[in-house]
């Protein structure tokens, strides 16, 4: 189990974390490659449906980022998004998911340094919650 | 609960007559004891069939959605605070409605009730001040009323329909003091692995019938995400993750929404509790955005609005 490495789906926005992520590349900042970095149009966008496929397609942590609240590049995407998100995680972590599991954050186009430490934060608390099991489904129990 | 029937069809009688409406929604006995059935009446010499007691728990604003013709509807607390989500997420007008309010004084709970009769069939329900009356082939029996409401019934604070055009009855004091999180915050007290592990034994009987789904006023998508094939967020058989999503996504899909009427547990043919998870979310939202559903039409539901001060915990 020592060379477990984490897979980690993060739903970055296009107009400012996934613009935060290119300036961390394009300024050489270095964090770890257990990110799988799929662009949305908001975090406004991210379903709470798209969090669970992930976790049942194997997902170990699910990472959400956007906008900072007032910055939407659709003014009020990212405000809604904050109820939705923190409901569902209220919800995920009172059903019995590991806390460390789900991140959400704000970063900006110009924040390349807080992407590289927030990602390497995300990677190290899945990494600390171990492999994800509870969404993967196993081998059916015969009676 | 005579004089609510006798009100009712008196209201439908008229309401028809005085083609006031079209419909009238209401309940018609059960063809078995403590099962009261939703009926629909068109005629104004059918009135006769309509029927209350505490047996009425199915909600009946499940038959709004999309309605094209104007309807009386009989409605308790928690219909009529379904009835106000409808409104706003526009399934239907007001002035398609006539509310026929019924203050509530709790539904009983048949489940319990033929649990504590130990096999012995009831074919007949009465209903005095306080007391049911089980009467089957060869036993008699009379029980508190109180002891076998439905569990949400016996933590309701909204007894009096919010929004009506008349009433059938006097208006009833709601319960003062009622702790209604009490069993959400024992779960809360838990540490995940034991919390993961009480909902998978709650859920552990589902047989996926999605019951729970089509008793429920809010679940009128036109396609569930159940039966969704591209992409297929959830498997269709009983396998336990499939069974957990459905679950968990059932219930964030109702949040905001919920008025915990408990149609969900009372359509549940193995009796899970599936306010479990729906409850979880009444408290949330209650906390952190000081919103109760249905109680007025003016106000947006908790996640069709923001503040820019909203609680952020879990943000980085």
């Amino acid at each position: 189990m020592t060379d477990w490495e984490p897979k980690i789906v993060a739903f970055l926005c296009n107009w400012c974390s996934y613009g935060g992520a290119d300036l961390a590349g394009v300024s050489r900042l270095q964090y770890p490659a257990n990110i799988r970095i799929i662009r949305v149009p908001c975090s406004g966008r991210v379903n709470p449906k798209f969090i669970l496929a992930a976790f049942r397609q194997g997902a170990d942590g699910v990472w959400v980022s956007g906008c900072h609240p007032g910055d939407c590049h659709y003014i009020e995407g990212n405000l809604y998004a904050r109820r939705k998100f923190t409901l569902l995680n209220n919800l995920l972590e009172h059903t019995g998911i590991e806390p460390g599991r789900l991140h959400f954050s704000w970063i900006s186009s110009a924040e390349a340094t807080k992407f590289a430490e927030t990602a390497r934060k995300v990677v190290d608390a899945v990494k600390a919650a171990g492999p994800a099991q509870h969404f993967i489904k196993k081998q059916a129990e015969v009676a | 609960m005579r004089s609510y029937t006798e009100k009712i069809r008196e209201a439908a009688k008229r309401l028809l007559s005085e083609n006031r409406v079209d419909a009238v929604i209401g309940f018609r006995r059960g063809t078995v004891a403590l099962m009261n059935e939703p009926c629909l009446v068109k005629n104004a010499d059918q009135v006769d069939r309509l029927y209350w007691d505490s047996n009425c728990g199915v909600n009946l604003a499940n038959y709004l959605p999309k309605r094209p013709d104007r309807v009386a509807i009989v409605a308790k607390g928690c219909d009529s605070r379904n009835i106000v989500v409808h409104l706003l997420e526009n399934q239907i007008k007001r002035e398609q409605l006539y509310i026929l309010g019924a203050p509530c004084h709790g539904m009983i709970d048949r489940r319990r009730i033929l649990a504590d009769l130990h096999g012995k069939e009831p074919l007949e329900v009465e209903e005095t001040d306080g007391r049911v009356r089980l009467i089957g082939r060869d036993f008699e029996e009379s029980l508190d009323r109180e002891a076998y409401l439905q569990e949400n019934c016996a933590i309701c604070v909204h007894r009096n329909p919010v929004i009506y055009d008349e009433l059938v009855g006097e208006l009833v004091e709601e319960q003062q003091n009622v702790d209604r999180y009490e069993d959400v915050r024992r779960v809360e007290a838990m540490i995940p692995e034991e919390r993961w592990l009480h909902f998978e034994q709650l859920i552990a009987p589902c047989i996926r019938c999605y019951a729970c789904r089509n008793a429920c006023p809010l679940c009128y998508c036109p396609t569930c995400f159940v039966d969704e094939s591209r992409p297929q967020w959830v498997g269709k058989s009983i396998d336990r993750t499939d069974t957990r999503t459905f679950h968990f996504l059932r219930a964030y899909h109702v949040a905001g929404r919920c008025t915990d009427c408990g149609a969900c547990e009372r359509a549940c043919p193995v009796g899970i509790k599936v306010r479990q998870f729906t409850k979880k979310m009444e408290k949330d939202i209650k906390e952190l955005y000081g919103y109760e559903v249905g109680l007025n039409t003016d106000e947006r539901p908790p996640l069709d609005t923001y503040r820019p001060g909203d609680p952020e915990p879990s943000f980085k």
